[in-house]
C-alpha cells in the first residue's frame, strides 16, 4: 500500500515535470527563432535598408525600397478589398442571418476556409487575373490577400456583434429606428474595438504571405507604383535572397525578416492588447 | 417615410448579403477555376494513374503525383508526431502548473509562434537549424540508431540537413500553438465539480489530467490534431527552403523529398507547355479538396465536443 502511494507520487511528479518541460520546449523555440533574427538581421539594419533600391547581383549594398514599398501597396489592395466585403458578410451572418440555415452554413465555411492553403488561392488567382491579363500584376497579388483575409474578417465581425446584448438592438428598435440605422449606430459603435482588432489581425496574418504572391504578384527589382505591372514584395524577395547564392543577399533577406516580424508580432500584440483592454471582464 | 425606411433597410440587407455571399461564391469560384484548368490533365492521366504515377518529367510530359502525395503525408504525420506531445504537455502546464500571474504572458508567448510568418520559419530552418540537423543531430542519429535493425533503415543516406526530418521538424513547431491553444481551452472546459471529486478521492494531480480532464477535453484535442493536419498539409513557405524539392518517394528521413505545395511554388511560374501547368493545376486541385474535407471534419469533431 504504502509502495503503491509512493509509486503514485514518483508518476505524478514525472508526467509533470514533462509538461514543464514541454513549456521550456515551446519557449525554446520561440526565443530561439527571435534571437536568431535579431542576430543576424540587425547587421544589415541601415537608412539604405529602406531608401534604396536593390543593388545588381552580386555587388555590395542597396537596398530594398521598392520591396517594402510594394508589400505596402498590396497590403493596401488587400485591405481595401477584403476589409468592406469581410464586415458586411459578417454583418449579415450576425444581424438579417439570424437562425438561417445559409448563415449557419457560409460561418462554418469560412471557419473552413480559414485554414485553407494560401497557395491554392495563388493558383487561383492566377487562372482568373493573371492568364487573363497575360501579366504578373499587383492587383492580383492584392486580391489574393485579400481572399485569405475575407474568412478572418468575416469571422470576427460576427463574434463580435454577437457580443453585443440584444437589449442595446431593443432600446433602439424601441425609438422607432430601422434595422439599418440600428446596425450603424449602435451595433457598429459598440463592436467597433472588436472589429478592428479582427482586421489588424487579419493583417498581420496575410503581412507575411509569400506563397499565393508568388504567381500573382511575382516579383520586381525595380521600384514601381504601377499596381499593373509586377510587384515587387517583402515576402517574395526574402524567399528569392535566402535560395540566392550571394552571401550579401542572404544578409538582406535576414535583415528584411527580421523588420516584417517585428512589425507583424507589435500588431499582433497590440490587436491582442486591445481586446484585453476592451473586453475585460 | 415609412416606405423609404424600408427601402434602405431593405438595401443594407442586401448590401450586407451580398458581402456574405462572395465567400461562397469564393470558395465555388476556386473549386471550379481550379477543374477547368486541370481538364487537360485530368483528360490525359485520369485520376487513379495521376494519383499513383511516380513520374513527374516536364520533358517527356509524363505527370503522376504519387511521390509528392507520399511527401506530403509522410512530413505532415512525422511533423505532428513531434508537436502533438509537445502541445499537449504545454496545454497542460498552462491549465494546471502555470502560477496564475504567468498563465496570460505564457498563453501570448506560445501564440506568437503561430504569428511568426512562415517565410522566417523557412528562412530560419534553412540558414540555423539545417546544419545543426546536418552536422551534429543526424549524423549522432546515424551512430545511435546503426545497431537497432529497423531504425537504422530511417537514418541511411548522408546527413545534408536539407530532408525529412528537418523540414518535419521545423513544421512541427509552426503546428505547435495550434494545438496547444485549442487543447488549453477545452482543458479548461473541464467541470471543477469533477475535479473536485476526484482530488477528494486521494487522486494525484496527474491522475486528474490523465483520468478526468484529458478524456473530457478530448474531441478538442482530436479536432485540434485535425486542424494542425490541414495546415501542415497547406503549409508552402517553411517547407520549401528545408526539403529539397526531389521528386522520388523518400526510403529514408534523411532523403529529400517534394510536398505538393512546394511543386506548385517551385515549378509553377516555370511551366513551360499547356499539360504541365495543368498538371499542376491538378496538383492544386487535390491539395484544395483534401484540405477542404479535413479542415471540414476537424470543425465537425470540435463541434461535437462543444455540444456536450
Amino acid at each position: 500500500m504504502q509502495n503503491n502511494i509512493k509509486r503514485r507520487k514518483i508518476k505524478n511528479f514525472v508526467a509533470l515535470s514533462i509538461a514543464f518541460l514541454s513549456a521550456l520546449l515551446g519557449l525554446f523555440w520561440l526565443v530561439f527563432i527571435l534571437f536568431d533574427l535579431l542576430r543576424e538581421g540587425i547587421q544589415y539594419i541601415r537608412p539604405e535598408l529602406f531608401l534604396e533600391d536593390p543593388a545588381p547581383p552580386g555587388l555590395e549594398g542597396g537596398g530594398l525600397r521598392n520591396a517594402f514599398v510594394g508589400q505596402i501597396l498590396i497590403v493596401i489592395v488587400a485591405v481595401v478589398v477584403g476589409v468592406p466585403l469581410g464586415i458586411l458578410g459578417g454583418t449579415y451572418l450576425a444581424e438579417y442571418g439570424r437562425n438561417k440555415r445559409i448563415a449557419h452554413f457560409i460561418s462554418t465555411l469560412a471557419d473552413i476556409m480559414i485554414s485553407i492553403p494560401a497557395i491554392v488561392v495563388g493558383t487561383f488567382v492566377y487562372a482568373v487575373m493573371v492568364r487573363p491579363l497575360g501579366h504578373f500584376n499587383g492587383w492580383a497579388g492584392g486580391v489574393s490577400l485579400a481572399i485569405i483575409m475575407l474568412p478572418i474578417v468575416v469571422r470576427t465581425t460576427e463574434d463580435m456583434l454577437k457580443l453585443i446584448p440584444d437589449e442595446l438592438r431593443e432600446a433602439a428598435f424601441a425609438l422607432g429606428a430601422p434595422y439599418y440605422k440600428v446596425i450603424m449606430q449602435v451595433v457598429y459603435r459598440g463592436a467597433a474595438t472588436g472589429i478592428l482588432t479582427g482586421v489588424l489581425l487579419a493583417i498581420a496574418r496575410v503581412a507575411g504571405e509569400a506563397a499565393p504572391l508568388l504567381f500573382t504578384s511575382f516579383n520586381n527589382s525595380f521600384f514601381t507604383t504601377n499596381l499593373n505591372e509586377p510587384m515587387p514584395s517583402l515576402t517574395v524577395t526574402i524567399f528569392q535572397y535566402a535560395m540566392g547564392p550571394y552571401e550579401d543577399w542572404h544578409k538582406i533577406a535576414w535583415a528584411a525578416s527580421f523588420v516584417i516580424t517585428f512589425a507583424i508580432l507589435v500588431v499582433t500584440i497590440l490587436g491582442r492588447l486591445l481586446i484585453k483592454w476592451r473586453y475585460r471582464k | 417615410m415609412e416606405n423609404s425606411k424600408k427601402a434602405f433597410d431593405n438595401l443594407f440587407k442586401f448590401i450586407t448579403f451580398a458581402g456574405t455571399i462572395t465567400l461562397f461564391l469564393t470558395v465555388l469560384g476556386i473549386f471550379i477555376s481550379l477543374v477547368v484548368e486541370s481538364k487537360q490533365a485530368i483528360g490525359s492521366f485520369g485520376i487513379i494513374k495521376f494519383l499513383t504515377t511516380t513520374t513527374w518529367d516536364p520533358v517527356k510530359e509524363i505527370f503522376g503525383s504519387a511521390t509528392m502525395l507520399s511527401g506530403t503525408v509522410i512530413i505532415t504525420l512525422i511533423a505532428l508526431l513531434m508537436a502533438v506531445p509537445v502541445a499537449i504537455g504545454i496545454a497542460i502546464f498552462l491549465v494546471e502548473l502555470c502560477p496564475d500571474f504567468l498563465k496570460g504572458a505564457f498563453g501570448t508567448t506560445i501564440e506568437m509562434l503561430a504569428s511568426i510568418p512562415s517565410i522566417i520559419y523557412g528562412m530560419w530552418g534553412l540558414f540555423t537549424v539545417a546544419p545543426i540537423m546536418g552536422n551534429y543531430i543526424e549524423p549522432f542519429l546515424q551512430r545511435f540508431f546503426a545497431p537497432i535493425p529497423f531504425f537504422s533503415i530511417l537514418f541511411r543516406g548522408t546527413p545534408l540537413g536539407i530532408d525529412i526530418l528537418t523540414a518535419s521538424l521545423v513544421l512541427s513547431i509552426m503546428l505547435i500553438p495550434f494545438i496547444a491553444s485549442i487543447t488549453r481551452d477545452t482543458l479548461n472546459l473541464t467541470p471543477v465539480v469533477l475535479k473536485e471529486s476526484a482530488y477528494g478521492m486521494g487522486a494525484t494531480k496527474w491522475e486528474v489530467i490523465k483520468d478526468i480532464m484529458l478524456p473530457h477535453a478530448k474531441y478538442g484535442i482530436y479536432g485540434s490534431i485535425v486542424i494542425a493536419m490541414g495546415r501542415a498539409l497547406g503549409e508552402t513557405m517553411a517547407v520549401a527552403f528545408v526539403l529539397g524539392n526531389n521528386h522520388k518517394i523518400p526510403s529514408s528521413l534523411l532523403d529529400a523529398a517534394a510536398t505538393i505545395t512546394v511543386t506548385l511554388a517551385n515549378e509553377f511560374t516555370e511551366a513551360d507547355s499547356d499539360l504541365y501547368l495543368s498538371s499542376l493545376f491538378y496538383l492544386a486541385l487535390i491539395l484544395f479538396v483534401l484540405s477542404f474535407f479535413i479542415l471540414a471534419i476537424a470543425k465537425y469533431i470540435l463541434r461535437r465536443g462543444s455540444a456536450k
